[in-house]
């Protein structure tokens, strides 16, 4: 259990991290880094995403699964991690 | 008007006559009392008809008519016949006096007779039911007997009986007892009961709970259905197999306890797999440009640099438990082509301190994915080419241990020991071997106290056989009792032929490689007088099966015949070289670096006496490269110094020459080298045909494909 909160420790002072945050199958932030109003937002909008991104890939071929998402937009980039029961969503701003 | 009768007598008027002057006659009751009893003297009204004596006896007649006095008598009326008004001589004498209408009827008249029916109709039905019952007791009397031969249902004479009574309600002549209601005491009494209040009782249950459920049928969720029921059934499958009933009791109850383990630890656990997944992800974002060198970036500029070629710096791994230690260790994961073993310890004699093992991955530069630690530092470790999971490490105090990356401990799975047959100097080599006859995992390792052990892996335990001991020749001296003692030498490095299993060759510490056998114990197959200080690595060409590499302390790197006791070429490279090794896709290329830094690149093909790239790689001079591996796949290598640092390196174009096929004279297995000083083109060996440029996978997908297992 240690392991996974260092991971997600070392994610968030990565260079270029602005935020990250654990979002549960309903859509319901768990964890976050960021404040109320915006993990709102982002939870809500990147989980009816990922169900469709999902749900597409998985239409094409059931054999298949999505792996992540990125979003990459001219501020920063998100990265979205589907797992069974969870969502892990991480803001970054690459360096270029 | 009738002429007025005489009036009353004037018998008060003697009494009176004294008094006629007084009116107030009645006023006076003393005088009054005499006068009633004498007076009857009559009093004149003074309006009175004074008529003479003559007309008083005069006699009138009466006579009584019927006629009415009061109708008229000459009524006229208007005849239209005539014109005229006539005089109508019969008047009516009638005079009704009194006239009231009455409610009697006479029995003759309609209404009468309605009535009289009326009445006898209402009397004659009370009457004829009684009459019916009674009737019908007779008729009932008469047909008991009857019955039983008749056998008729009751409902027959209940049927006469009607038709009876039906007549009889037409003639309701005869008496019939009637109750009468007495006319003058009769009241009618209602009263009224009390009625029961109502009222409305109600009981409400709570309502079942209740959830909403909605789901989708997909393609993808019927499959997703589809496997977990295949997975239950295995499981049951194998459980029935492996274990007896008790034991299956006991299965549950572990696995209860499991399940409800799970549920109570923590949720974040379960996110592990997609934070790893994150994790690369950022990663790549950071270093995005150098992913993209790594998959993509050819130097254009080899073209014009006329055979040389260079190294351009990629990720630099390092992890701040492993800084002061050096690099001892480098390995490239056989499966998973972007795994990468490092193991740190410590090449100084006198500052020993702990060890330890770092598997990272291409993928993630900033963190390992395995961290093991250890008491004493390690010095060489091996990757099994089967088992991928399986590391073996050798320590710097003789020990021996296997590390199992599937298991999540941090501990080695297995280790030798001081009983087990520990080495007594550090271990400078091991390496995997294929598995024995009884499929145990096997392995060899050299060290500097002159043993090369095998260590089999036998029910988990560590048993090691002395395969040779190193002895220096020439110094068997007979003591006095006639043993034989001998020096013994110090291997620091050997390695295995690729294709005649038990040759392989070992280097020591004196500068001396031995050619050995495993099934010969006790003898050398032969002997090189290769360096003057101790040989660091050695290395079997793996396409030339003659040829193998030294490289030495004493600043040369050595290439050797082994059929040949002196080198084909020798190349000294102005420092102490720390390792060498060679190129996996072409048989005339190998690396080799220095203590000063610098990494050397050579291809014989192209250019035997010098190396075609020398590049300082390290950033500080004093940085030691202490070792050097080619990525199997990949065109990198990695480069690792005494201070912990590993980097990794991309060969530019030129150094990636892969040899043409010539047309020699060769045979089938088309290795011959033509001539020492003429073209030394080796043909590789086609299966290892590979070719980097036309990878198709992307650029280190942080796809986890490349653990081993996932924890």
């Amino acid at each position: 259990m240690a392991e996974v909160e260092e991971t997600l420790k070392r994610i968030q002072t990565h260079k270029g991290v602005i935020g990250t945050m654990v979002v549960n199958a309903e859509g319901i932030p768990i964890r976050t880094t960021l404040d109320n109003s915006t993990t709102v937002q982002y939870a809500g909008l990147l989980h009816q995403l990922t169900m469709k991104a999902r749900s597409t890939v998985r239409d094409i071929d059931p054999q298949n699964d999505l792996t992540f998402l990125r979003i990459r937009s001219k501020k920063h980039e998100i990265m979205v991690a589907p797992d069974k029961e969870y969502l892990l969503i991480v803001i970054q701003n690459p360096c270029e | 008007m009738p002429p007025k009768q005489p009036l009353r007598r004037q018998s008060v008027s003697v009494g009176r006559g004294t008094r006629k002057r007084d009116e107030d006659s009645g006023t006076e009751v003393a005088e009054g009392a005499d006068e009633w009893a004498q007076s009857k003297a009559t009093v004149r009204p003074p309006d009175q008809l004074e008529l003479t004596d003559a007309e008083l006896k005069e006699e009138f007649t009466r006579i009584l008519t019927a006629n009415n006095p009061h109708a008229p008598q000459n009524i006229v009326r208007y005849s239209f016949k005539e014109g005229t008004y006539k005089l109508i001589g019969f008047v009516d004498q009638l005079a009704v006096h009194f006239s009231q209408v009455g409610n009697l009827i006479p029995k003759d008249s309609d209404e009468g007779r309605r009535q009289r029916y009326r009445n006898n109709l209402v009397t004659g039905s009370e009457e004829s039911a009684k009459l019916v019952i009674s009737e019908a007791e007779v008729v009932e009397e008469e047909d008991e007997p009857k019955e039983a031969e008749a056998g008729s249902q009751t409902d027959v004479p209940a049927a006469e009986a009607a038709e009876k009574v039906a007549e009889e309600l037409m003639t309701p002549k005869q008496p019939k007892e009637r109750k009468l209601t007495n006319k003058f005491n009769f009241s009618e009494r209602a009263s009224q009961t009390f009625n029961n209040p109502l009222r409305d009782r109600e009981c409400q249950m709570e309502p079942p709970p209740r959830t909403n459920f909605s789901a989708t049928a997909n393609q993808w969720e019927i499959y997703d259905a589809y496997v977990e029921e295949l997975e239950k059934q295995e499981k049951t499958k194998e459980k029935e197999k492996a274990k007896t009933p008790v034991a299956k009791k006991m299965g549950k109850m572990a696995m209860r306890k499991m399940t409800s383990m799970e549920s109570q630890s923590d949720d974040i656990t379960k996110v592990t797999q997609a934070a790893k997944i994150v994790e690369r992800m950022v990663n790549q974002n950071t270093y995005d440009d150098v992913a993209q060198d790594f998959k993509y970036y050819e130097d254009a500029a080899d073209e014009y640099r006329d055979q040389e070629g260079t190294l351009l710096p990629l990720w630099k791994f390092q992890n701040d438990k492993a800084k002061r230690l050096a690099v001892t260790a480098l390995c490239w994961n056989p499966k998973y082509n972007d795994l990468f073993a490092v193991g740190h310890g410590s090449y100084d004699f006198m500052k020993q301190s702990r060890g330890m093992l770092l598997l990272y991955s291409m993928k993630n530069p900033s963190f390992p994915e395995y961290i093991f630690s250890s008491e004493s530092g390690i010095m060489c470790l091996d990757m099994h080419m089967d088992h991928p999971y399986l590391v073996v490490v050798g320590h710097y105090d003789g020990n021996v241990a296997i590390y199992n990356l599937k298991k999540p401990h941090s501990q080695p799975s297995f280790r030798s020991s001081a009983k087990s047959g520990k080495h007594t100097d550090p271990v400078w080599q091991v390496k995997w071997q294929k598995d024995d006859m009884d499929n145990n995992l096997n392995f060899f390792s050299v060290s500097s106290d002159g043993r090369i052990v095998s260590w089999t892996l036998v029910k988990s335990e560590l048993v090691h056989t002395d395969v040779i001991k190193l002895k220096v020749e020439g110094s068997t001296t007979e003591s006095l009792e006639g043993l034989q003692l001998y020096t013994v030498g110090c291997g620091t490095a050997f390695d295995f032929h690729k294709e005649i299993d038990y040759m392989f060759l070992v280097g020591t510490e004196e500068g001396k490689i031995y050619k050995c056998s495993k099934s010969y114990s006790s003898q050398f197959l032969d002997t090189y007088d290769a360096h003057n200080m101790a040989v660091d690595a050695v290395s079997w060409n793996p396409y030339h099966t003659k040829v193998f590499m030294s490289c030495s302390s004493d600043w040369t790197v050595k290439i050797w015949d082994h059929t040949i006791k002196t080198p084909m070429f020798i190349y000294d490279l102005n420092s102490a070289v720390g390792d060498v090794a060679w190129a996996p896709y072409s048989s005339t290329v190998f690396a080799a670096v220095t203590t000063n830094g610098k990494t050397h690149v050579f291809d014989l093909s192209i250019n035997k006496y010098e190396a075609i790239c020398n590049q300082p790689v390290v950033a500080k001079k004093k940085n030691k490269i202490t070792h050097v591996q080619f990525n199997p796949i990949h065109p990198i290598i990695i480069v690792g110094d005494d201070r912990g640092h590993v980097t990794c390196l991309k060969l530019s174009p030129n150094l990636r020459k892969m040899p043409k096929l010539l047309r020699t004279t060769v045979g089938n297995n088309g290795c011959e080298v033509t001539a020492f000083g003429g073209s030394s083109r080796q043909q590789p060996r086609p299966s290892k045909g590979v070719s980097y440029l036309e990878h198709p996978s992307p650029p280190l997908a942080p796809g986890l494909e490349s653990l081993p297992h996932s924890r």
